[in-house]
């Protein structure tokens, strides 16, 4: 089983150069200290920057300078700073590459749900529908299960959705999975030390499997 | 040039009355009106609509008048930080409309340029989309949204001058410049107000046309959400 550490690993493997990325909040987050030196790539902020940096120093930080999740950062070089109706204009108008972010539930035909759960919390979609609805690659970052051990890759989402036929990749702490065009979660990879028989039983959504799933494997 | 300078915030929220609809620029806690937020809490006003794209959090920016229970309906992308509100919220004291961000970003854009409704692919299939027009381009779904305007728009920039030019710093600018597009009175406070003329043209982010008011903001706390850092 993977950590939220080694999620974030294995989606930064998703990653070409040269691409424009949006990382939501949480795992996503994490994706940005995996991603290769070699690799040329500029974080998108949807509150309106170009260019995320690193944390800052304890002697840098700026309250005028946060993410979409509100933490403190930095700029790199070559850094734009923008409004939120231009940082959206570059999402819907499919400028952004890949949009990296989590879920609750997934659906083998590509629906997301994400941001609410009736009677009990409501926090609101905040970028995650415009981001779901135009991005040309989504990947989710998510736990398999639930925390009371519920499949979260399901037939048909059971929570309010945040977009349909949309995610394309979905890593979790047990497996890399690609949602198909026609439905089904198509297995390509296991985490160490998990079998393919696990995975179809935290799975409640259609498995695809086929030949020999390979181990993932972590530089 | 025309003057637009006001002495502070209690005397830019002079006519704010109960049932007005405001605006908010800011993301989380960057980029409020801190000072127009405190001179509103003066106020014995209630029945607002509030247009923001997060409700600050419980003891701090919107969240504050969400307290004082000043707030009949909230318009919002993201109020994950505020238990307040989700507490109103789900026991049905307060009205709540929560819209895509960046819908809510170009339906305040589109009431300040004057554009009604316009299509976005923005939550097509979700309940967004309940009671909406849903049109097909070029083979995709979108759905109609319409304008927003307010009665109100406060906005905190970074520079200003006497003639409600505007700038903002890193990512405090947000929804700040289309608010002040958007609002019948817009209200700017800023960290520093200059005479007009010595602000570089070419810096401008929000032209003076938009702002009716504006004024010396005084201290500013900047709350930080989420203080990370690196180590080195």
């Amino acid at each position: 089983m993977l950590n939220k550490d080694q999620i974030a690993q294995r989606i930064a493997k998703e990653v070409q150069n040269g691409q424009y990325i949006n990382l939501g909040i949480g795992i996503p987050t994490l994706v940005a200290n995996y991603i290769p030196d070699d690799l040329e790539v500029v974080l998108q902020s949807e509150n309106g920057l170009l260019g995320i940096g690193p944390f800052p120093t304890e002697d840098k930080i700026d309250p005028d300078l946060i993410n979409a999740g509100k933490q403190t950062i930095t700029m790199t070089k070559g850094s734009a700073l923008f409004n939120s109706a231009e940082s959206f204009a570059m999402i819907r108008g499919g400028h952004v590459h890949l949009t990296i972010l989590g879920a609750m539930e997934v659906s083998e035909s590509g629906d997301i749900a994400n941001w609410k759960i009736p009677g009990k919390m409501v926090k609101g979609m905040g970028g995650a529908m415009d981001l779901v609805a135009s991005a040309e690659n989504i990947i989710v970052a998510m736990q398999h299960c639930s925390r009371d051990g519920q499949s979260k890759l399901l037939k048909k989402c059971s929570l309010p959705i945040t977009g349909i036929k949309c995610v394309k990749k979905v890593v979790t702490d047990l497996a890399v999975l690609e949602v198909l065009p026609e439905g089904g979660f198509k297995l390509l990879e296991r985490a160490p030390g998990v079998t393919v028989e696990e995975i179809k039983s935290k799975t409640e959504g259609r498995l695809v499997v086929e030949g020999e799933i390979p181990e993932m494997i972590f530089d | 040039m025309i003057n637009k300078t006001i002495a502070d915030a209690k005397e830019a929220v002079k006519d704010v009355s109960s049932g007005s609809v405001l605006m908010f620029g800011g993301f989380g806690l960057s980029g409020i009106p801190e000072n127009s937020i405190k001179a509103l809490l003066e106020k014995d006003i209630n029945e607002l609509t509030c247009i923001s794209n997060n409700a600050g959090v419980d003891d701090f920016g919107i969240g504050l008048m969400l307290q004082k229970k000043m707030v009949k309906k909230m318009i919002s992308s993201y109020v994950g930080e505020n238990a307040e509100f989700e507490r109103q919220l789900l026991s049905g004291e307060l009205e709540v409309e929560l819209i895509p961000q960046g819908t809510l970003a170009e339906r305040v854009r589109a009431g300040g340029a004057g554009i009604p409704a316009f299509f976005t692919p923005a939550g097509v299939g979700t309940e967004v989309a309940d009671g909406k027009e849903l049109r097909e381009f070029d083979g995709k779904l979108y759905l109609l949204e319409r304008w927003l305007k307010a009665d109100f728009a406060f906005v905190k920039a970074w520079k200003g001058d006497t003639s409600g030019n505007l700038i903002f710093k890193g990512t405090a600018r947000n929804f700040n410049p289309m608010m002040a597009a958007a609002g019948k009175i817009t209200i700017a406070e800023v960290e520093e107000l200059v005479p007009a003329g010595e602000l570089d043209p070419n810096a401008i982010h929000t032209p003076g046309i938009y702002v009716q008011r504006i004024f010396q903001g005084k201290d500013y706390e900047k709350r930080i959400e989420q203080r990370t850092v690196s180590k080195k």
